[in-house]
């Protein structure tokens, strides 16, 4: 029967279409509707919404920063992350083990928790680093971190290492060892191999983790939440205030929605930009 | 002085010794095989001689000078990996081209060397190409290349051919040969087949327990097996009467040693036969000649050198059993 394998799918769809598909078209409708603050929500269909995320410099400036702290935080993600999966890979049997779960443990943690301890750290007069590096007379006033764009960076960065760390280690584990050896077999030192032959296999799992580092890191709520808190917004955040503290449900639906499309064109065409890119070489 | 020699070269993983003692000399333009099965240690000298591991005891030399003390990078030599090991993410030219490049050959020449090879060995047309749009055959053909275009002192192969499908391990090994005689490259081939070892070395070493059983040319060690291993190890063998004899000296005459046909296998070019007899199940290989052959169940005589009465050789004849 041609039609079993939809039947059988039927009840995951019917949830998927339950929790997921419903509740985001609603949203994209909410979007449309009107609202004052002292009427509510209008169930109309107006333009309002939409007009003022792309018209108000307010919108492009919160969207501005949510692109830059993504595209920064792929960035060091890639930068560290590439150099740890390749001396993971490198590790002899005991050490391996061990600093893999090193590297994932911030996977078992809560991200509040994570963050929190950055704030720990970081936050004002009292965070540990900075009370430490005035008290050796490194540092005359706190580091500045909280609230910033770079704590933001620095916390998202670690948070989403493990799953660039991840993203490149499943890339390594493919790589032939013989193809290291023939490389140095013809004459090349240890860092033309790194840069000429690694590097290169590598880049698609380099670029399949930035892809999920960058929409992560797009879409964060709980770190730009608790570092940057109300004073830094990101898109996330913004949204969250919108429809929690100004209750101004439609426009924070639009601030969401604008969100998940930019992501997804982003995300979507930079998949298909790799898969042509390396289509000839891996298959 | 030979042109490569290995003297007393030992590897002990552990308590496990992988090579003992392994003493070779090899002449310049030479073709030697490591033959033997898996575990005997050919890979691992190989691996000694590339500079990939260390070796526990013993000399490597090169034309005199001392190979272990320089580094793997160094060493200049080529090699073909069992896998290939061609480079996934560069064309064929470049794959080709990357060993004159770390040895700075100015572009020019490099593109011409680098289509010699090619031409060589006969992927002339294939230098756009990317490793996973080529057959296995061809794959191989480009790690040769590869090994080649830098004009190495010696040519290690690595089970070149164990990949391929037995039509075209064949052909590869008729061509490896001819290239091998073409260029000159003294060539060190590791492998497990012995139909392979034989057909293109000038000599073998068989190994066993990392150990060299014997050393000389194919035909030597196939005709005077130094140990029952090697006997063995380079096609079949009978023990009757303590006296070892291949299958295919033996034919059947009408005298000799007395028989019956328990299995008859045809092979195409050859009948393979199970005879019992008083001194045990011997193995007999007979040429296809088109003649009519003893079938299943019928008695025969066998008969080989050295062994009374002399009968005619090839001469073919099997007492009929009754009723058949």
């Amino acid at each position: 029967m041609k039609s079993t394998p939809y039947l059988l799918s039927l009840p995951a769809l019917l949830l998927f279409g339950a929790i997921v598909v419903i509740p985001l078209v609603m949203t994209v409708l909410l979007s449309f509707h009107d609202w004052g603050q002292y009427k509510g929500i209008e169930p109309v269909f107006i333009l309002k919404n939409w007009h003022e995320v792309f018209t108000d410099s307010y919108f492009l400036e919160m969207f501005g920063r949510t692109f830059r702290i993504a595209f920064f935080v792929t960035l060091f993600a890639a930068l560290l992350g590439a150099p740890e999966a390749y001396i993971l890979n490198r590790m002899k049997s005991p050490w391996r083990g061990l600093f893999l779960l090193v590297i994932l443990g911030p996977l078992l943690i809560s991200v509040v928790a994570r963050t929190l301890g950055w704030a720990l750290l970081f936050g004002g007069n009292s965070g540990l680093i900075n009370k430490a590096l005035t008290s050796m007379g490194l540092i005359s006033a706190p580091l500045p971190f909280m609230f910033t764009e770079t704590g933001v960076i620095v916390a998202l960065t670690h948070v989403l290492m493990p799953y660039m760390v991840l993203a490149v280690w499943a890339a390594l584990q493919r790589l032939d060892p013989q193809v290291e050896n023939a490389a140095v077999a013809l004459g090349a030192g240890p860092f033309t191999v790194l840069r000429r032959i690694v590097l290169p296999q590598v880049m698609p799992g380099i670029l399949s983790g930035a892809i999920i580092v960058f929409a992560l890191a797009a879409s964060a709520f709980a770190t730009p939440a608790i570092i940057g808190g109300r004073r830094l917004k990101v898109a996330s955040t913004l949204a969250y205030d919108e429809f929690l503290n100004t209750l101004n449900w439609p426009l924070g639906a639009a601030v969401a929605v604008l969100l998940l499309v930019a992501l997804v064109a982003i995300v979507v065409g930079a998949s298909r930009l790799v898969e042509r890119r390396y289509a000839q070489v891996f298959g | 002085m030979s042109f490569l020699s290995l003297e007393g070269l030992s590897k002990r993983f552990g308590t496990h010794t992988a090579v003992d003692g392994l003493t070779l000399a090899v002449e310049k333009g030479e073709f030697v095989s490591l033959l033997g099965p898996s575990g005997c240690g050919k890979t691992t000298t190989l691996q000694m001689i590339a500079g990939f591991v260390e070796p526990s005891g013993g000399a490597i030399r090169l034309e005199g000078r001392d190979l272990l003390a320089m580094k793997p990078a160094k060493r200049g030599l080529g090699i073909v990996f069992q896998s290939y090991a061609l480079f996934p993410h560069m064309t064929v030219a470049e794959n080709v081209a990357f060993g004159l490049e770390m040895q700075g050959v100015a572009a020019v020449e490099r593109s011409k060397r680098v289509g010699e090879t090619l031409e060589l060995v006969g992927l002339g047309a294939f230098t756009g190409r990317f490793p996973r749009q080529l057959s296995g055959g061809q794959q191989q053909r480009v790690a040769l290349a590869r090994a080649l275009v830098i004009r190495p002192q010696i040519l290690l192969l690595d089970e070149p051919l164990s990949n391929l499908d037995a039509k075209l391990r064949e052909e590869m090994q008729i061509e490896l040969r001819q290239i091998q005689r073409t260029v000159g490259t003294t060539t060190i081939l590791v492998t497990h087949d012995q139909a392979e070892a034989m057909a293109l070395s000038d000599r073998v070493v068989v190994m066993n327990h990392g150990r060299a059983e014997q050393i000389g040319p194919p035909h030597e060690a196939y005709e005077r097996p130094a140990t029952p291993f090697v006997a063995n190890f380079l096609g079949r063998t009978n023990l009757v009467n303590g006296t070892t004899v291949r299958p295919e000296k033996i034919w059947f005459a009408t005298s000799g040693l007395a028989g019956k046909v328990r299995t008859r296998i045809f092979q195409g070019n050859h009948w393979l036969y199970q005879v019992e007899t008083a001194g045990g199940l011997v193995t007999v290989i007979r040429q296809n000649t088109g003649e009519a052959m003893p079938g299943e169940g019928e008695s025969v005589h066998l008969a080989w050198d050295g062994v009374p009465p002399h009968a005619t050789r090839g001469e073919v004849s099997a007492k009929r059993t009754e009723g058949s």
